[in-house]
């Protein structure tokens, strides 16, 4: 479904490549982990799936392809369409990733409004729907509150909802439970496995946390200084880990997590 | 320090409401009509039949205050009004898109802003007939630069949040991300900008009209007023007080409603 070649980007204000020929492989209703250390380049990978790197600012190269079309070939009209109805993300912050001016509910069915001709009523009624399934409390109600009346886990799962409500065939998170406290993270991951369960979505899930994604993710690429240094089973990884950088990344775990 | 902005933001808030009052009833019903001459009461001095007197042609201050206030506000509100729309729209375009449309809009917003802003509006009022439209017209253009500016910054600042990015993978248009979604967000950060403009665009409208080139006799304004107040210094001095301390009011609430908003959006 989603097959990265040869992936390169390189920012033109330092010259730098943030990603240096990376190459990996989603399957439909793959869960994957992306780890690494602050800087590695996870972030950068993502808005390269998702196509939100600014094109102005970078050079890219190689292939993102999905269902077999090339996203750094295709115009932003193009990729406006399928980026909105096959793929959907969720941030880090969840502060700043809701318009704190617009209704919950009214950003959740957002996508409808722009991907589907269906009445305000049937938005609605589906926006209800993807409330309830995320595990927002009281749907009717939370339907019409602003994102400053919810706390950080219900905008996490807001955000989730907003995604979801297309059914996309790849949900990218980017550090989606970094903000917020362990036990709400349980929550949200736990909410993800289920979605992907359920509805079989794919999951990209970035984190710098080898015991999030291990928790959630049967497959891992380990991502260090812009390469991809070792992927596959997440299992078969932290058993044997072949690089020395991933085998540095499980030592550093603390032990009584390590067997979680 | 949230508590003194509050009680200064409520103090602006008491005095524009009662000005605003005054004028808003004054549009629809004044003791006299401020332009009726009446030879009688010539130099009448203040009284209850007219309250600040009445000047040379006999025509009642009072009413002439009321009027000329509301004249000199409604420049005001139009020409920060103008100035907040297009303001909004070149920098919401420029911010957004950056690239030669932010190199071509903002070049043209710097060239507006190189010349003095007063000698500008007298070179407009030149070329144009002057009257109250035109003063509108001018200090509208000259607002244009320090709103245009705001907004491309807070724009671009907005564009690299989660919340914009979301909406762009969501397919979202530019246009409907930009007007819809950003700007909305950015207009509590201008308020105080608004009131600083409509404080500068008062002052303009009484220095433009003081010097003959803005709302033009027998119609009042503030401008107006305080120009044919000061042949009368000496035999009438109320006339020019009661004149003075209307604008000081009406600056001083503004002045008050954007310190109380000053660098908190949330206050
Ligand atoms: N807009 C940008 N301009 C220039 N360089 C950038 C830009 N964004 C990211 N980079 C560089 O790209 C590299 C990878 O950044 P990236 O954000 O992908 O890291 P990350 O793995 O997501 O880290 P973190 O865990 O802190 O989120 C970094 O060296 C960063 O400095
Ligand atoms: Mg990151």
């Amino acid at each position: 479904m989603l097959n990265i070649r040869n992936l390169r980007v390189k920012f033109h204000s330092t010259g730098k490549e943030a990603v240096k020929g990376i190459s990996f492989d989603i399957l439909p209703g793959e869960r994957w982990g992306l780890v690494g250390e602050s800087g590695s380049g996870k972030s950068v990978t993502a808005m390269a799936i998702t196509g939100l790197i600014e094109r102005s600012l970078v050079e890219m190269k190689g292939q993102v392809l999905f269902d077999g079309k090339d996203f750094l070939q295709c115009t932003r009209s193009q990729l406006r369409n399928i980026h909105g109805k096959d793929i959907g993300m969720v941030f880090q912050e969840p502060m700043t990733s809701l318009n704190p001016l617009m209704k919950v509910g009214k950003q959740i069915e957002e996508t409808l409004k722009i991907h589907t001709d269906m009445s305000p009523e049937e938005r609605k009624k589906l926006a209800l729907e993807a409330m309830e399934q995320v595990g927002l409390p009281d749907p009717e109600t939370t339907y019409n509150k602003y994102p400053h009346q919810l706390s950080g886990g219900q905008r996490q799962r807001a955000i989730i909802a907003s995604a979801m409500i297309i059914r996309p065939k790849l949900l990218v998170c980017d550090e989606p439970t970094t903000a917020l406290d362990v036990t709400v993270q349980k929550q949200i991951l736990e909410l993800l496995y289920d979605l992907s369960e359920k509805y079989g979505v794919a999951i990209l899930l970035i984190s710098h946390d080898l015991t999030v994604v291990r928790n959630l993710c049967e497959n891992v690429a380990v991502m260090y200084k812009g390469e991809i240094v070792e992927q596959g089973s997440t299992e078969e990884i932290f058993r044997n880990p072949k690089d020395e950088y991933t085998q540095r990344l499980i030592a550093a775990i603390p032990k009584r997590k390590r067997h979680e | 320090m949230i508590d003194k902005k509050n009680k200064t933001f409520r103090a602006g808030l008491i005095i524009t409401g009662i000005m605003l009052l005054i004028i808003i009833i004054g549009a629809f019903w004044t003791p006299y009509d401020p332009n009726a001459m009446n030879g009688a009461a010539k130099w009448a001095k203040p009284s209850f039949e007219h309250l600040l007197g009445a000047d040379n042609f006999g025509r009642d201050i009072f009413s002439r205050l009321v009027e000329g206030a509301g004249a000199t506000f409604f420049i005001a509100a139009a020409s920060v009004a103008i100035g907040l729309v297009i303001g909004l729209v070149i920098g919401g375009l420029t911010g957004w898109f950056g690239g030669w449309i932010d190199e071509v809009l903002m070049r043209i917003i710097d060239s507006i802003t190189a010349f003095p802003s007063i000698l500008l509006a007298l070179v407009l009022i030149a070329i144009l007939p002057s009257g109250k439209y035109n003063i509108i017209l001018a200090l509208g253009l000259l607002f244009i630069p320090s709103f245009a500016r705001i907004v491309r910054m807070e724009v671009a600042k907005q564009k690299n949040l989660d919340y914009v990015r979301n909406a762009k993978l969501m397919g979202v248009s530019d246009m409907r991300i930009l007007f819809v979604h950003i700007l909305p967000n950015v207009v509590p950060v201008l308020l105080s900008t608004v009131a600083i403009g409509f404080n500068n665009a008062v002052l303009s409208e009484a220095s433009m009209s003081y010097l003959g080139v803005g709302v033009q006799p027998p119609d009042p304004s503030l401008g107006r007023m305080l120009s044919e107040a000061q042949n009368y210094l000496l035999s009438a001095p109320w006339y020019a007080l009661s004149v003075g301390i209307a604008i000081i009011l009406l600056i001083l609430g503004f002045g008050l409603l954007s310190e109380g908003l000053g660098g908190d959006g949330n206050a």
